[in-house]
């Protein structure tokens, strides 16, 4: 077993662990965290699958590096706005969660208007 | 040769500081004294582990560079031990 | 078992079980701190796997964007947590869940220890046409020169994450400033730090960028450390965030994606193809957009984190 196959088989396992947060987490920002934990499992078998591409003098195919360096850029982005939209649904609705008919409320946020 | 030897010595030095440091924060009682125990213990095993590094750096501007990451791990760990202790004092005797 | 193998061993095991805690843990804030811890320990991954560039960039935008962004939002969403939890699925939906996981898991697990063998590259093409851009750093040529156009699209992705971010302010809000004032003491131990660093951090974000031509490094690496300086002033209360109408603002914001299009429609006018960089004046051309693109990418990023505008455009 090689170094990459160790970090490969510790991405599936963070896929794994991801997807089970997001399915069930309570909490939308636990399962934005959980979603982010996924992203990063993905991008680590990106990783993989360009260090097992390294040839012609290069450590590691560039190729999947750029992608992955994009992909963490937009994942920040992504949750940047899943995490304003979360803040404005408390702000405007007093609960951060996302049933429809819900008992859940938490009184308003500190610094909302 | 003697070289190496001051890598090993140092960085086994500065892994034990902080191994120190974490059995504090996991022994300590309250927030204050956890906050001690790490920035005191992480600072030197910081400095170690870079004094450790120092002569693996390949070149002057290597021994540079690391010095100054030790410099700004120092800076930026005591201002934020600070914050934290403010917070915690400010929030009363029980955190 | 080779020493160096136990090690990546112990590495990979140390990740998941932060990857578990963060999944487990009973209070979001232990989660979103384990969390960011993860996110160190993946940039470590990153060097093993000698992708030194996605190491940069996972430190400081997955590690420390995404952890103040996370933990600011953890902070003021603490009020929630109890009622919350009443809506935990049942045990049999919890189970549920965890077989699909598993079997994700398992899935991918299997595909991952059946790759084909020789692995299948693109680094020889990626070397061979190295000298049409005459930069050094691999990356840097995927990113700006043979994926230029990906590069571009994701410029524009940014700006509409912005415009989404802040098309959240309330209607009176709409053009105000984002994020609550601010008020640290000004003789304080943040306000100190912002003073202290910030030189430090300007120099050292211009530099990475600068040497991401050549070595391990990038604009967005760059970006990245130059937003975060801008964000820990604006949380010291040294400066006050700007109005998000303010049309400064809003020209540095399209800078970037705008000087890309630009250079973009110059290679469709005088070169072969949309974005084909003419051979002597590629690398110019690129380090143009890349400064562009350093300065957009700063004041997104910040703005990003910032959030949604809370309050009006008066100081």
């Amino acid at each position: 077993m090689s170094i990459a196959s160790v970090f490969a088989l510790c991405a599936a396992a963070a896929v794994g662990l991801g997807l089970y947060g997001l399915l069930v987490s309570p909490q939308p920002l636990r399962k934005i965290l959980a979603f982010n934990l996924l992203g990063s499992g993905v991008f680590v078998l990106f990783g993989v699958v360009a260090r097992r591409g390294a040839a012609a003098g290069f450590a590691s195919d560039p190729v999947p590096q750029a992608l992955v360096i994009t992909g963490i850029v937009v994942a920040f982005s992504a949750t940047a706005l899943a995490v304003a939209l979360l803040l404005r649904l408390f702000q405007a609705s007093g609960s951060a969660t996302l049933a429809a008919h819900s008992s859940a409320r938490a009184g308003r946020d500190p610094t909302g208007t | 040769m003697a070289l190496d030897i001051l890598t090993i010595v140092a960085v086994s030095a500065g892994a034990f500081f902080f191994l120190a440091g974490t059995v504090g924060l996991l022994r300590f009682p309250d927030t204050l004294t956890r906050l001690h125990a790490l920035t005191k213990a992480d600072n030197l095993g910081v400095g170690l582990v870079a004094l450790g590094l120092l002569p693996r750096a390949g070149s002057v501007s290597g021994g540079l560079k690391l010095i100054c990451v030790w410099l700004l791990v120092l800076l930026a760990s005591a201002t934020v031990s600070q914050l934290i202790a403010h917070a915690a004092r400010d929030s009363g005797p029980l955190s | 078992m080779t020493f160096a193998l136990a090690l990546h061993i112990a590495l990979a095991g140390m990740m998941l079980g932060l990857a578990a805690w963060t999944i487990a843990a009973r209070e979001t804030f232990a989660a979103v701190v384990g969390f960011v811890v993860y996110g160190l320990f993946l940039a470590l991954v990153w060097v093993r796997l000698d992708a030194v560039d996605v190491a940069l960039a996972e430190a400081a935008i997955g590690g420390g964007l995404n952890g103040v962004l996370l933990l600011g939002a953890a902070a003021r969403l603490r009020a929630t947590e109890t009622p919350a939890d009443a809506e935990r699925p049942r045990a049999g939906l919890r189970l549920l869940a965890a077989l699909l996981s598993a079997t994700v898991a398992a899935a991918l697990a299997a595909a991952v220890l059946q790759l084909p063998e020789p692995a299948p590259t693109l680094a020889p093409a990626a070397a061979a046409n190295a000298a049409a851009t005459g930069l050094a750093n691999p990356v840097t040529n995927v990113l700006m020169g043979f994926r230029a156009m990906d590069t571009m699209l994701e410029k524009v992705v940014l700006l509409l994450a912005v415009v989404g971010v802040w098309s959240l302010a309330p209607d009176h809000f709409w053009g105000g400033r984002p994020g609550a004032r601010h008020e640290a003491d000004p003789q304080g131990t943040l306000a100190f730090l912002a003073r202290v660093l910030t030189p430090f951090g300007i120099v050292v974000g211009i530099y990475l960028a600068w040497t991401g031509a050549s070595h391990p490094g990038g604009a967005f690496q760059g970006a990245t450390i130059l937003a975060a300086m801008w964000l820990l002033i604006m949380m010291a209360g040294l400066a006050d965030a700007p109005p998000t109408n303010a049309r400064r603002l809003r020209l540095m914001l399209i800078a970037g994606p705008g000087v890309f299009l630009l250079v973009g429609l110059g290679g469709l006018a005088f070169g072969e193809a949309f974005l084909a960089y003419p051979a002597a004046y590629a690398k110019p051309l690129i380090l143009a957009i890349e400064a562009a693109m350093v300065l957009t990418l700063a004041i997104t990023l910040a703005l990003l984190v910032a959030g949604p505008p809370e309050r009006g455009a008066a100081p």
